[in-house]
C-alpha cells in the first residue's frame, strides 16, 4: 500500500499546501527552539543561545525551499507564479492584450466551427449499422457520358435476383418523388417530398422507426393496402407529434394510406428534405419498375462480409453486360455496374468547399498566430532592458523562456475560450442556414472537437511563444544593456525577424484574397450567366393533378386552360404560360426519338434530348426568343396535337444544315411535326445548355407542371391572389416551390454564396491583421530611429526623402510577400477548380486586382508612420537624448 | 567541521533510518543522536536533516505524527513505516559491504 500512501501524501502538499508550510514552520520553529534551551542549559546568555542555534542550523530559510522541494509539484508552484505574473504583465498593456485575445479568438473560433463541420460531415461515419459495408449502385454506360448513372427497375430486378456479393439490395426513388398532402380539419393542403423505397431498406440501413413498425414486404406489392411512414419533422408539424397517427389514413394525392411508422428525427435518406416514404413496388407502375431503359431510381447495398466493393461491382457489371447483349436493339440499356462507398455518394459534393473553407480559416489562424508573434517582439523589444538586467541579477534562460511561454499560453488559453464559445455560435449559425446539405443534423460539438480546440490553443501558444522568443534568448546581455542605455536602431536582426513574418503575413493574405476574388468573381459570372428567358418579375409555381381524380386527359386539359385563363386575367400579370418545368429549375428527364426523315441509325446508337411540355404562350410568357417558325396551335388538343418545337442547339446538334421546320420526329409512338424553333433554355444555370424538344401541354399527357407568370413590377403580390385561383378550382389541390425566377437561381447559387462570402471575409480579417501587422512594425521602427532621423534631417535631409526612406522600409516586406503569396496564390487556386464558374484559375484580373489592392492597403498602414517620421522636429529628437 | 555536503546523501538517508528504527523521534533528537552515537563525529548541519526527512516521508518509508514532548511541547515524531524497514536492511547491508570493501582496499595497501 506504499503507493497509496505516496498518493496520499502527494495530495496532501497539493490540496493542502500552505497548511503544510504551517507545519514545516512549526517544526523548525520547534528545534531551534529546543537547541536555545539546549544552550541555554549549557550556561550562554539569551541571545547568545538563539545566535549558536541558528549557526548550527544554517539558513532555515534556505533550508525550507529545498524541503519544499522535496514535495514535488514544484513545476506547478513555479507555472502559478508564471501565470500571475503575466497577468499582471498583460493588464499593465490591456491594449495589446485586448487585441492579441481578439484577433486569436477570431482564428481559433473560426477554424474550430469549420474543423466542426468537416469532422461531423465528411469525416464521423453514417449513422447506420456498419455503414462501411453499405454502397450506392450505378450502372454505367460504355462511352462514359454517364459514368454514374441511376439506376433503371429493370437491371434492379436482375441485380436483386442474380447477385451473390449482397447481403441485400435496396431500390429508392429520386429527388423528385412528392405527394399532394390533403388537408383535414380546416388544414391546408400541402406537397411533400417523399422517397418510394423497396421495404427493406430501412432494414438494411439498420435503422427502425421510433413509432410503429417499418414495411413488411408484404406492403412492397402492387396489391397489398397502401401504406406509408413518416418522417419526425412532419409528425410532429402537421400531426402534433400525436402518437395516435398509427393506423390512421392520410391522403396523398387523394388517395388514402395507412400510416404504419414515424423514423427517429435524426433520419434523413435519401435527401435531406425526405419528409415521408412509401413502397415502391406498391407506388410505381410494373410498366416503369421493370423497364431496362428508364434510369431513374437509387439502388443501395449492403455487402457480404467477405466481398469487397469492386468484386461486387464486377460481378453487378457482368449482368448488366449480358442484359446489354440481350437488348442489342435498345440503345438505352447499359453495359456495365458503377459504385461509391455510400458516405462519398452522399457528402461527395460538398467536400471540396469544406476542405477548401477549412484551410482558409486554417490560414487566419496561421496569421493571427503570426500576428501575436509580431506584436510580441515588438513588446520583448520594449523590455529588453528588463529582461537584461533579470538575466544578469542570475534569472536562467530556461526560466526566462518558460515565463515568456506562460505569457503567450495566458493569451492563446483566453482567446482559446473565447473562440471555443465564438465556434459554437458559428456552428448554431451554420447549421441554420444550411438545411440544405447532407448530414446537417450530425454537426455537433463533441470530445474529438474539444481535443482539437485545446491543441490548437496549445499549439497556437507554442508558434507565438517559440517565434518571439528566438528574438529573446538572441540578446547579449551587456550590448543589451550598453545599446539601450541610449535609444539608437535597435539591433538589426530583430528587425529582420519582424519583417520576416510580416512577409509571410502579407503572403497568405494574398492567397486567401486570391482564393477569394476567384470564388467571388465566378459567383458574379454564375449571377450574370443567361439561363435564356426573362428572370425578372417572373413567379413559379409546381402543382400535380392526382391521377385519382384526373384519370382522364381532357380533365387535365380542362384543368390547365381554366387555370391560364382566369390567371391571364388577373390585373397585373402581363404573361401567363404552363410548362413541364421551368428553365433553371433542373434536369427533369431526358428521352431518346428518331427522325422520320433521317435513315434508322446504326445499332446500338441512338440520339436524345430532354422533352418538356408548354402551352403555345409559355415561350412568350417567359420571353424565350422563337427564332423561327410559330408556337402550337391552340386548337390542337388531346389526341390531335402532333406538332414539336425544338431548341436551337437541338437543331444544330440533330439537323445541322439542314432545315428542321416540316421534318416530323418519332415519339411516344407517333410522328411529331416540328412547327418552329426557339432559343436555347438551361436547365441549371450552372449548366450549359442541351437540346431540349418541347411538345404541347394540351396534348393531355402531363400531369402537372409549372405555372410562369410574369408581370411588369414587382410580381411577389400576385402569388396569393394566384394560388386562391388554384383553391377555387381545386380546393384540395396544393401548390409548392411558390418562387420568383430570382429566388430560384439564388436557391441554386446558394453553394456558390456561401462559399465566396465565407472566404472573402476571412480573406478581409487577414488583410486587417496584415495591415495592423505593418502599421506596428514601422510605428516601431520610426520610434527607434527617431534619433537617426533627427541627426539626418538636422544635417539637411529632404523630408521627403525621409518618408520615402521609410516607406520604403514599411513596403519591402510587403512586396516580399506579395510576390510569394501571388506564387502561392497560383499554386493552390488550381485546387479551386472544381468550385470556380467561367473563371480560369489563373485570372489576370483577379491577380491584378489582389496586387492593387494590397499595395494600396500597404501603402495606407505605411504612410501614417512614415508621414510622422518626415514630420519629426529635429531639435524635440535630439533633446529626447 | 564537516559541512552537509560531505555526507553522502545515502548516507544521511541511511543515518536517519537507523536513528529512528527503535523509537519515534523528532527532528532534533535525531540531529543529537547522530551526533552522539558517532562520537560528535558526524557534526550533521541540523538544517539539513529536514529536506531529507520530508523526501523520505514523501517515499512513505517513514512516517510523521505530531505528538506531545516530555515537557508539554508539540512537535513532529518521524517512525519507521515496513517499506521503510524494508529499505533499512538493504541500505545497512549495502554499507557494511561497501565499507567492508573499503576497508580491505585501504588495508591491504
Amino acid at each position: 500500500m506504499v503507493w497509496a500512501r505516496r498518493l496520499w501524501l502527494r495530495l496532501q502538499t497539493v490540496f493542502r499546501r500552505e497548511r503544510v508550510a504551517l507545519r514545516l514552520d512549526d517544526e523548525i520553529q520547534f528545534h531551534l527552539n529546543q537547541q536555545i534551551a539546549e544552550n541555554i542549559a549549557r550556561g550562554m546568555s539569551a541571545e547568545e543561545a538563539r545566535y549558536a542555534a541558528m549557526r548550527t542550523f544554517g539558513n532555515p530559510t534556505y533550508l525550507k525551499e529545498e524541503t519544499r522541494d522535496t514535495w514535488g509539484w514544484i513545476w506547478l508552484e513555479n507555472f502559478l507564479r508564471d501565470l500571475r505574473y503575466a497577468a499582471r504583465v498583460l493588464a499593465r498593456t490591456p491594449a495589446f492584450a485586448i487585441v492579441a485575445i481578439l484577433v486569436i479568438s477570431l482564428g481559433i473560433g473560426a477554424t474550430t466551427s469549420l474543423f466542426t463541420v468537416v469532422r461531423s460531415v465528411l469525416l464521423k461515419p453514417l449513422p447506420f449499422k456498419d455503414p462501411s459495408r453499405l454502397i450506392r449502385l450505378y450502372e454505367h454506360d460504355a462511352d462514359g457520358k454517364f459514368p454514374y448513372n441511376v439506376v433503371s427497375g429493370g437491371v434492379f430486378g436482375e441485380w436483386k435476383k442474380q447477385s451473390q456479393a449482397f447481403s441485400d439490395l435496396a431500390l429508392v426513388s429520386g429527388d423528385g418523388t412528392e405527394y399532394g398532402l390533403s388537408g383535414t380539419g380546416g388544414q391546408l393542403p400541402e406537397k411533400v417530398r417523399a422517397s418510394e423505397c423497396t421495404w427493406n431498406l430501412f432494414r438494411i440501413l439498420g435503422v427502425e422507426p421510433a413509432l410503429g413498425r417499418s414495411f413488411a414486404a408484404a406492403d412492397d406489392q402492387p396489391s397489398a393496402a397502401a401504406t406509408a411512414i413518416l418522417s419526425w419533422g412532419l409528425w410532429k408539424r402537421r400531426f402534433g407529434g400525436d402518437p395516435a397517427i398509427l393506423s390512421q389514413t392520410i391522403h396523398l394525392d387523394m388517395k388514402s394510406y395507412t400510416v404504419i411508422g414515424v423514423m427517429p428525427s435524426w433520419f434523413a435518406y435519401p435527401a435531406q428534405a425526405t419528409q415521408l416514404w412509401t413502397p415502391i413496388y406498391h407506388e410505381e407502375s410494373a410498366e416503369t419498375i421493370q423497364a431496362l431503359d428508364d434510369h431513374e431510381f437509387i439502388a443501395v447495398g449492403r455487402l457480404n462480409p467477405n466481398t469487397t466493393e469492386t468484386q461486387a461491382t464486377a460481378e453487378l457489371s457482368l449482368i448488366v453486360r449480358r442484359l446489354h447483349d440481350e437488348h442489342r436493339d435498345n440503345p438505352f440499356v447499359s453495359d456495365a455496374a458503377n459504385s461509391r462507398p455510400l458516405l462519398e455518394d452522399m457528402v461527395g459534393d460538398i467536400k471540396t468547399p469544406l476542405y477548401v473553407l477549412l484551410a482558409a480559416t486554417g490560414c487566419v489562424l496561421l496569421i493571427a498566430c503570426l500576428n501575436i508573434a509580431n506584436l510580441l517582439v515588438a513588446r520583448s523589444a520594449t523590455r529588453r532592458r528588463e529582461l537584461a538586467i533579470r538575466t544578469a541579477l542570475g534569472g536562467s534562460r530556461g526560466h526566462l523562456l518558460g515565463e515568456h511561454l506562460t505569457e503567450t499560453f495566458l493569451l492563446s488559453a483566453v482567446g482559446g475560450g473565447a473562440g471555443v464559445m465564438l465556434a459554437y455560435a458559428v456552428i448554431q449559425w451554420f447549421v441554420a442556414t444550411r438545411q440544405d446539405m447532407s448530414r446537417v443534423e450530425a454537426i455537433h460539438v463533441d470530445g474529438v472537437v474539444v481535443a482539437f480546440a485545446l491543441g490548437l490553443i496549445f499549439l497556437c501558444a507554442l508558434f507565438a511563444g517559440m517565434v518571439s522568443s528566438f528574438s529573446v534568448s538572441g540578446d547579449h546581455i551587456l550590448s543589451s544593456l550598453q545599446e539601450s542605455s541610449r535609444s539608437y536602431s535597435a539591433g538589426p536582426g530583430r528587425v529582420r525577424l519582424r519583417k520576416w513574418l510580416l512577409a509571410v503575413e502579407v503572403a497568405l493574405t494574398v492567397v486567401l484574397l486570391i482564393g477569394a476574388g476567384l470564388l467571388l468573381k465566378s459567383y458574379e459570372r454564375l449571377r450574370a450567366s443567361n439561363l435564356g428567358c426573362i428572370t425578372n418579375n417572373v413567379l413559379t409555381m409546381r402543382f400535380n393533378l392526382p391521377d385519382a381524380k384526373y384519370s382522364q386527359p381532357v380533365q387535365r386539359v380542362n384543368f390547365f386552360e381554366g387555370l391560364l385563363e382566369r390567371v391571364r386575367a388577373l390585373p397585373g400579370v402581363e404573361a401567363a404560360g404552363l410548362g413541364r418545368a421551368v428553365p433553371g429549375s433542373g434536369y427533369w428527364g431526358d428521352g431518346g426519338f428518331l427522325v422520320a426523315e433521317h435513315p434508322p441509325l446504326p445499332l446500338g446508337q441512338a440520339q436524345y434530348a430532354i422533352t418538356r411540355w408548354a402551352d403555345p404562350k409559355y415561350f412568350a410568357a417567359l420571353g424565350i426568343p422563337l427564332l423561327r417558325g410559330q408556337t402550337f396551335d391552340a386548337n390542337q388538343r388531346l389526341d390531335k396535337a402532333d406538332e414539336v418545337i425544338v431548341s436551337e442547339s437541338f437543331a444544330r446538334q440533330y439537323f445541322g444544315d439542314e432545315d428542321p421546320l416540316g421534318k416530323h420526329l418519332l415519339k411516344f409512338g407517333h410522328a411529331h411535326k416540328i412547327v418552329g424553333i426557339v432559343g436555347d433554355t438551361r436547365f441549371l444555370i450552372a449548366k450549359p445548355a442541351q437540346p431540349i424538344m418541347y411538345f404541347p401541354m394540351y396534348d393531355g399527357t402531363m400531369t402537372g407542371g409549372s405555372l410562369a407568370v410574369r408581370s411588369n413590377h414587382d410580381v411577389t403580390p400576385l402569388a396569393l391572389p394566384i394560388q386562391q385561383i388554384v383553391q377555387q378550382l381545386d380546393p384540395e389541390l396544393a401548390v409548392s416551390d411558390v418562387l420568383t425566377m430570382d429566388q430560384m437561381i439564388g436557391k441554386s447559387t446558394l453553394d456558390a454564396s456561401f462559399n465566396a462570402t465565407l472566404v472573402l471575409a476571412f480573406a478581409i480579417l487577414s488583410l486587417t491583421l496584415a495591415a495592423v501587422g505593418l502599421f506596428g512594425v514601422l510605428s516601431y521602427i520610426v520610434a527607434q530611429r527617431t534619433t537617426e532621423i533627427g541627426v539626418r534631417i538636422a544635417l539637411g535631409a529632404q523630408r521627403a526623402e525621409v518618408l520615402r526612406l521609410m516607406l520604403s522600409d514599411g513596403l519591402r516586406p510587403a512586396s516580399l510577400g506579395l510576390v510569394l503569396g501571388l506564387a502561392g496564390g497560383a499554386a493552390t487556386s488550381q485546387l479551386l477548380r472544381d468550385l470556380l464558374y467561367g473563371v480560369p484559375p489563373l485570372d489576370s484580373r483577379v491577380y491584378a486586382t489582389v496586387t492593387i489592392l494590397l499595395l494600396a492597403v500597404a501603402s495606407m498602414a505605411c504612410l501614417l508612420p512614415a508621414w510622422r517620421a518626415s514630420r519629426l522636429d529635429p531639435v524635440q529628437a535630439l533633446r529626447n537624448e | 567541521m564537516s559541512k552537509p555536503n560531505d555526507l553522502v546523501q545515502g548516507t544521511l538517508d541511511l543515518l536517519i533510518l537507523k536513528t529512528i528504527s527503535l523509537e519515534p523521534k523528532h527532528g532534533w533528537a535525531i540531529a543529537k543522536r547522530i551526533q552522539q552515537i558517532s562520537g560528535e563525529v558526524l557534526q550533521v548541519q541540523q538544517g539539513s536533516l529536514y529536506p531529507a526527512l520530508h523526501r523520505l516521508e514523501q517515499k512513505a518509508w517513514i512516517k510523521a505524527k505530531w505528538k506531545e514532548t516530555e515537557t508539554g511541547r508539540q512537535a513532529k515524531f518521524y517512525s519507521l513505516t515496513a517499506a521503510g524497514r524494508a529499505q533499512l536492511e538493504q541500505e545497512a547491508e549495502n554499507w557494511s559491504r561497501l565499507s567492508a570493501a573499503i576497508n580491505l582496499v585501504v588495508e591491504t595497501t
